[in-house]
């Protein structure tokens, strides 16, 4: 009984110079490789990062009604979906409350790779009554790397000796790389140029070995989950259990989300046949949804002002945090929370990802977010902010 | 003339201990008397063998109610409970289930039988959560009488009427089905995997003298689900020193509290005058007054042994003549030169399977033949078990190097055909230790002592009606306002002066203590 190794810890173990390890899914993954993961965070945005993000749940879902029982599920709509194409997608209860969120990969017309942060079979399954599909969980013996950052084009082309400058944002191809059949997707959880590489376990380390051979020319950095971590907030990207409760685990009403409250409002789609949660969130889109997430970016001075009351330089956080924090408007009423943040060492901002009641949430409102100041709580001022807080060119180029 | 008491308790199982403290905290001069040479009840440590120390009957602690742990400073008097943390049930195909205390660890576990009942598990995990939350209220409310106008017990239905209105149509749903179903058929819409519906259904039958397949077992299953410790639900847990331990920290709370504690004292007689109970009278024929007399035996005990029936109405008599006993378990304590090692999983996961409980209930259909053998008179012959390995958690309940173990037992009915004889209650040993043998070949040759308890014997030595765990078994037809009788179900009883507290008495039931705090409570009110 210990958590589990993922199919690349044989490379990614003797890495570890902390062992700085980090629990997700029932697997063991690096929280950073180097003692500061703040190299690997500028990897994401300068070169190239190597992410092994095999621990996310996947499910082949195939048959006749494979599009169907999918349509059914999640809020995107996967029958007007293409071959070869990924939809990011959440899916919802009945009540149009925010059950989880992933991608689904479109392979043919009749399967469907899907991406879950949580166990989704029997969801799947509950859902499928009537349909000819199938469904199988594929989470152990399909292994994911993501290769993020400017460079990953080019390392990836010489890795599978092919251009891959055909393959557009959120589309996927298949490839060999060194004889090794893969599928490469062009995702990524971290808002920059990047792609997401799906193989069979038991090739994970000759290709880890591959992509790492071609990429040292071009300073590809093995990262963790904190450098990720970062990345994800500046590119708005949420997060399950951090940024929203799924409705399945969330033991009172309030904790819940719907897809509309989180921003997601682009993912629900307006153009096809029932699904779950279609009333609700139909309903809820005509009178407008109770809470916004979006960003809020620390007003620089004010936090200045605050450390330099008590004679101290400003800090800021040296790691993303995921605590709950309030969020006040100037009157000092709280009119939301935060529920990650931190600084970007690329932006020069202290941003925070936000739930907000609508009525405050436009952006360039003047809010007021918690900061403890040596043990004392203080008010920093804020800016609502849209998100993403950073969204280079060259993520859909 | 004797001393003059405020209030006698009879009885020094912890429920009467609890009642003692509570009111000897709110000043009341009590006595509690213990016809034992030491107090506890069916909560005991003995040591049974020399060096060998065993919680001879009630072996786990979940439910005792955390307000009593903190109003009693419970852990300044000794109270220390260390976490009982997984469950395995060897298959009889030689794989196993296990349920451990990482998620993970339990995810995995399941997901390798049924990848759906892995997931299922955690809603279902979810839901009973909700449910013991919902009926968590009930526990520590004096039950009112639905058929009562008196404005408390109006004002009471109200409040619970609102309570599971605000549970919302499909928790309420959920818990009408809990209160229905059977086990068996609660756990079918859950789950696909047997052995893991076999080991669930297993605590909807404990203390009952039914089987998973019998209407109501589901309620048995949730009373289980809201052991809570630390405010966390379902956790469940060991007293450092055996739950003797438990019951000697109530027992010093209370004297600390001013109570006295008498032991080897066993009451005979509540002496009544003017159709009001005005004292004891005890073994000896010494007479002891008291304005008020608190029974924390069962109600057969309460009402009709130590009370002549001719001071209680007719009907009440009847009644609590009809309140069923029924006993269905036994215990076997055995002291082991060593660990036993059990076939399913050689290496004892790295320790883990010693230090959490063994479930022997290998499919539905073991546990609902082993019904079947009870019902018609019979022990049963490969019996439901849940096994643990005290010393293993608590080094000291034995020499070093050996171990005390403890094997609950069901089915073992009180009512045996042709009655249980010396003979008889060996072959039940016998058959209990061949069933863990073939579970865990070589664990017969690790035995040096053995004790057999059977439900005549729980009755003999607690003085437990036909040797019934719960004092009355747990049915829904013998809960909440009906416990023990309709119309006194709180605490008083139809003659002035005399109470009731023990776990015959709502909510009833494990090491819960709440039935002996309600008790006090409601002495308290009245003599305010």
């Amino acid at each position: 009984m210990s958590l589990r190794n993922t199919p690349f810890h044989a490379r990614t173990g003797p890495l570890s110079e902390g062992q700085a390890w980090r629990r997700w899914a029932g697997y063991v993954v690096a929280s950073s490789y180097e003692l500061s993961h703040e190299r690997e965070y500028h990897a994401i945005r300068n070169a190239a990062a190597l992410f092994d993000v095999s621990p996310l749940y996947k499910y082949l879902v195939s048959g006749r009604d494979a599009a169907r029982l999918l349509d059914h599920v999640v809020t995107r709509n996967v029958g007007k979906a293409k071959v070869g194409q990924v939809l990011y997608t959440p899916w919802c209860d009945g009540e149009g409350k925010q059950i989880d969120d992933g991608t689904i990969s479109v392979l043919d017309e009749r399967t469907f790779r899907m991406t879950a942060a949580d166990p989704t079979l029997r969801w799947l399954y509950l859902n499928s009554s009537g349909l000819e599909v199938s469904i199988e969980d594929v989470s152990e013996r399909t292994a994911a790397l993501s290769l993020q950052g400017p460079s990953s084009r080019e390392i990836l082309q010489i890795a599978a000796q092919r251009d891959l400058a055909g393959l557009k944002y959120f589309r996927h191809t298949s490839a060999q790389i060194r004889g090794i059949p893969v599928t490469i997707s062009r995702t990524g959880y971290t808002g920059d140029l990047g792609f997401e590489v799906w193989v069979d376990a038991a090739h994970a380390v000759p290709l880890w070995d591959a992509l790492m051979e071609a990429g040292t020319p071009y300073g590809i950095t093995p990262a963790g989950m904190l450098a990720l971590d970062v990345a994800r907030i500046e590119a708005g990207l949420l997060l399950i259990e951090v940024d929203y409760f799924s409705s399945r685990h969330a033991l009172i009403e309030s904790q819940k989300s719907s897809p509309l409250e989180l921003g997601l409002g682009w993912t629900v789609a307006t153009d096809k046949e029932r699904y779950n949660g279609q009333a609700a969130l139909e309903a809820e889109r005509r009178r407008g949804p109770s809470w916004q997430f979006t960003g809020l970016a620390v007003d620089w001075d004010s936090l200045e002002q605050l450390y330099a009351a008590v004679g101290l330089p400003p800090r800021v956080p040296s790691q993303a945090w995921r605590v709950s924090v309030p969020v006040f408007d100037p009157g000092g009423r709280q009119v939301g929370y935060a529920t990650s943040g931190g600084w970007s060492p690329l932006l020069k901002q202290y941003m925070a990802l936000v739930h907000l009641e609508s009525s405050s949430a436009s952006p360039g409102t003047q809010l007021r977010m918690e900061i403890t100041v040596e043990h004392r709580r203080k008010q920093a001022t804020a800016r609502v902010t849209p998100l993403p807080f950073f969204n280079p060119g060259r993520k859909r180029a | 003339m004797a001393k003059r008491y405020d209030v006698i308790i009879i009885g020094g199982g912890h429920n009467g201990l609890v009642t003692a403290a509570y009111l000897a905290r709110a000043g009341k001069q009590v006595l509690v008397l213990e016809r034992r040479p030491r107090v506890g009840g069916a909560a005991v440590t003995e040591e049974i063998f020399p060096g060998f120390k065993f919680s001879m009957f009630s072996y786990v602690v979940s439910l005792l109610r955390p307000e009593i742990i903190r109003d009693l400073d419970l852990p300044r008097h000794g109270l220390h409970i260390l976490p009982l943390e997984s469950t395995v049930t060897p298959m009889e195909n030689g794989d196993y289930l296990a349920a451990w205390s990482d998620h993970d660890d339990t995810r995995r576990e399941l997901y390798r039988h049924s990848p759906r009942d892995a997931e299922a598990y955690d809603e279902y995990g979810r839901l009973m959560h909700f449910m013991a939350q919902a009926v968590k209220p009930i526990l520590g409310m004096v039950p009112p009488d639905p058929t009562s106008f008196a404005p408390g017990d109006l004002a009471a239905l109200l409040r619970l009427g609102k309570h599971f209105r605000g549970l919302g149509a499909e928790r309420l749903h959920a818990l009408v089905k809990l209160m229905t179903m059977s086990s068996a058929d609660f756990l079918d819409e859950w789950f696909e995997t047997d052995v893991l519906k076999a080991t669930k259904s297993a605590s909807g039958i404990i203390g009952t003298f039914l089987g998973p397949r019998s209407p109501g077992t589901a309620y048995v299953l949730l009373h289980h689900y809201m052991g809570e410790l630390d405010g966390v639900f379902r956790a469940w847990g060991f007293a450092k020193g055996g739950t003797g331990a438990v019951s000697e920290s109530i027992a010093s709370a209370a004297r600390a509290f001013g109570a006295e504690i008498r032991c080897d004292a066993g009451v005979t007689k509540v002496l009544v005058r003017g159709e009001r109970a005005t004292g004891v009278v005890l073994e000896d024929g010494t007479e002891i007054p008291a304005s008020t007399v608190v029974s924390s035996l069962d109600p057969r005990r309460t009402f009709l042994q130590l009370v002549d029936a001719r001071h209680l109405p007719s009907e009440f008599v009847a009644d609590i003549t009809r309140f069923k006993f029924r006993g269905s378990s036994g215990k076997v304590n055995i002291a082991l030169a060593g660990l036993p090692t059990f076939t399913c999983m050689p290496d004892g996961a790295g320790g883990k399977l010693h230090r959490g409980a063994v479930s022997i209930s290998p499919s539905m259909e073991y546990v609902e033949r082993a019904y079947d053998d009870a019902k018609y008179g019979e022990f049963s012959r490969r019996p439901y078990m849940d096994i643990v390995f005290p010393s293993v958690i608590d080094p000291g309940m034995a020499p070093p190097g050996k171990h005390v173990m403890s094997i609950f037992v069901q089915y073992a009915p009180y009512r045996l055909n042709g009655g249980w004889t010396d003979a008889k209650r060996e072959a039940f040993g016998d058959a209990v230790v061949n069933t863990v043998e073939s579970f865990a070949p070589g664990f017969k040759s690790l035995i040096l002592h053995r004790q057999v308890i059977t439900p005549v014997d729980i009755e003999r030595i607690t003085g437990l009606s036909e040797g019934n765990i719960f004092a009355g078994e747990l049915a829904l037809q013998q809960l909440f306002f009906l416990r023990p009788a309709p119309g006194w179900a709180k605490f008083a009883t139809p003659l002035r002066g005399y109470y009731q507290a023990g776990s015959g008495t709502h909510p009833g039931g494990g090491i819960m203590g709440a039935s002996g705090r309600l008790a006090a409570l409601r002495i308290l009110k009245d003599s305010a």
